[in-house]
């Protein structure tokens, strides 16, 4: 997939936010275009929510500028945030109501939502996130995950054009997590962006197509996956035979590891069979590729909730 | 979004429980005076309580002036003291801006949802009290049952009680108005409606410490609750306006400001609940 002709759908430039003489979020300068998965990576602290706050109208920024959907935020709250659906830190609902009655408050309480369709439209919410047969019963007696799945149901009542996700799987089960993966799946197919924010690498690598990545406030990394995942023209392998292996290579591996070898250039097929005809035996061979989790740590210091002294 | 505040505070079970306890006082005090026939001395105890044995409609009244310094002002403090601050604390506050709800909408529909808890609050306590009353507390021989003594001794017909009881209503509820307006502003300013409602109690309890104090003459006519019972004035025969008059305004000047600052506050703050 490449950017060409799509649409920005979240931008930002130098957006900046201050708590005192703290730069929670600094010259932050975000590009999300339209049909992106969109992971939002950082450790806890790194100024994620902040953000993800700044981009809705609920923070305001300290200075810089943020675009949804092509309008400029905050000013113009009233015409972009109805074709966005957030879960920002955590559902939250009136307990002592039922699910139903609390999506059906939320959609009266926004702009030129129209009551004819309102129950239509609360029933297709819930319907999607797998609550249909619970919206009578009271929020209160919702699980960790129900609840979840009641803040989906919320950010998708509007049928919109941009979801904007804070951990959206948090307290779910594996079951929960694959069907909300597939609904997420579901609704990008479907044209909807997704702006994920995480702090799961696991979720981050099988769901999105861009990653954007946070470190004390400022963006150290934006890029396609499927880039920076990209073969990087060595190869991996597992033998039995390490030492002989090294022999029939001639100098080529760059790395060794017990029975793991890496291997600088060339095609893994064709390594594959130079091994495999002189005898030594492969148990595992495959082009090297970084994990998700080798390139954060390379762009990223030690997690920012970690309080040292000055270094 | 005014329609949807108001349907919130409706299926609040809080919103009825206060009401219900705000109205339970009047009427134990009513069944006590029903019962053993003891009233207090005229110009003791609450206003009108003494008279109330003569003539039971006039309890609408004495319900007013026994929930008016204490009972009326916490339920009011408490349910405004959510408005924001509520939504906060659960999180829900973030998801209506969202929606999105301006935030000058949601305060306004707040605070009118607020003022209707008030002018509700303060109606059923006077209905109560008249059907309480009358059901219950005596009609006194002396007396014609169609009328009744006023505060400044002449006699007032049914009607003219029965019009200045609205009045005095009317007065109650905009009393409460400041201190509702100062819980909405705490409510803007905290996560906490804890904090908020008893910031608001304390400024209540501050005032009207003060108005037991000499040395605070100077400031005793911008004091909040300095003209709250200033309703009584409305029983004497003509009107004293006077007091009633100033107690108006001087809500009106605290309801401004306050209502002022909140929007100041709440429009440009950073939403981090």
């Amino acid at each position: 997939m490449t950017g060409a002709g799509k649409s920005t759908v979240i931008s930002t430039n130098g957006l900046t936010k201050r708590f005192g003489s703290v730069a929670a979020v600094d010259h932050v300068d975000l590009n999300v275009r339209e049909g992106d998965i969109y992971g939002f990576l950082g450790a806890n602290g790194s100024g994620k929510t902040t953000t993800v706050r700044m981009l809705l109208g609920l923070v305001l920024a300290t200075s810089g500028q943020i675009d949804v959907l092509g309008e400029r935020m905050p000013a113009n709250a009233r015409s972009v945030l109805p074709h966005v659906g957030a879960l920002v830190e955590g559902p939250a609902a009136y307990v002592h109501l039922s699910a139903r009655r609390n999506l059906s408050l939320l959609d009266a309480s926004g702009p030129n939502s129209k009551r004819p369709d309102r129950s239509a439209r609360v029933d297709d919410a819930l319907e999607q996130v797998g609550l249909g047969g619970v919206g009578r019963k009271h929020v209160r007696a919702f699980s960790l995950g129900m609840r979840q799945r009641l803040g989906l149901a919320a950010a998708l009542l509007n049928g919109p054009r941009l979801l904007v996700l804070d951990e959206p799987t948090n307290g779910l089960d594996p079951q929960g997590i694959h069907e909300i993966r597939q609904l997420l799946q579901e609704l990008s197919r479907r044209g909807t962006t997704i702006f994920l924010s995480s702090h799961l690498l696991s979720e981050v690598e099988v769901l999105c197509t861009r990653i954007g990545v946070l470190d004390r406030g400022r963006l150290v990394l934006e890029d396609e996956i499927a880039h920076l995942r990209a073969p990087t023209g060595r190869t991996f392998v597992r033998t039995s035979d390490p030492a002989l292996a090294v022999r029939v290579l001639d100098g080529r591996v760059a790395e060794q590891r017990h029975d793991e070898l890496v291997v600088s250039g060339g095609d893994p097929a064709l390594i594959n069979a130079q091994l495999v005809s002189a005898g030594v035996r492969v148990s595992e061979l495959a082009a090297e590729r970084h994990s998700l989790e080798d390139i954060i740590l390379a762009h990223t210091r030690a997690g920012s909730d970690r309080v040292g002294g000055p270094t | 979004m005014i329609r949807v505040e108001l349907r919130k505070l409706a299926r609040r079970p809080r919103t009825w429980a206060a009401l219900v306890l705000i109205d339970l006082l009047p009427t134990v005090v009513a069944v006590l005076l029903a019962v053993t026939h003891i009233g207090p001395r005229p110009g003791q105890g609450p206003a009108f309580l003494s008279a109330v044995l003569a003539n039971g409609a006039l309890f609408s009244v004495a319900a007013l002036a026994i929930v008016l310094p204490l009972f009326l002002p916490v339920a009011v403090a408490v349910i405004a003291a959510e408005s924001i601050a509520g939504e906060a604390q659960i999180g829900t506050l973030r998801y209506l801006l969202i929606r999105p709800v301006s935030r000058l909408r949601l305060l306004v529909a707040k605070q009118i949802a607020v003022f209707a808890f008030v002018l509700v609050s303060v109606i059923l306590v006077a209905g109560t009290g008249f059907l309480v009353g009358s059901a219950i507390l005596g009609h006194d021989a002396s007396t014609p049952a169609t009328s009744i003594v006023s505060v400044s001794g002449s006699t007032l017909s049914s009607t003219q009680i029965a019009i200045r009881t609205v009045l005095a209503v009317g007065y109650v509820g905009l009393s409460m108005l400041g201190v509702a307006a100062l819980a909405i502003l705490l409510s803007t300013m905290t996560d906490s409606p804890l904090s908020a409602a008893l910031g608001s109690l304390a400024f209540l309890v501050g005032s009207s410490l003060l108005l037991t104090l000499d040395a605070a003459r100077a400031i005793k006519p911008y004091l909040p609750t300095r003209y709250w019972l200033s309703f009584i004035d409305i029983f004497r025969d003509p009107i004293l306006w006077r007091n009633v008059e100033r107690g108006l305004l001087l809500q009106l000047v605290y309801v401004a400001v306050f209502l002022g600052a909140a929007w100041a506050n709440f429009s440009s703050k950073d939403v981090t609940s």
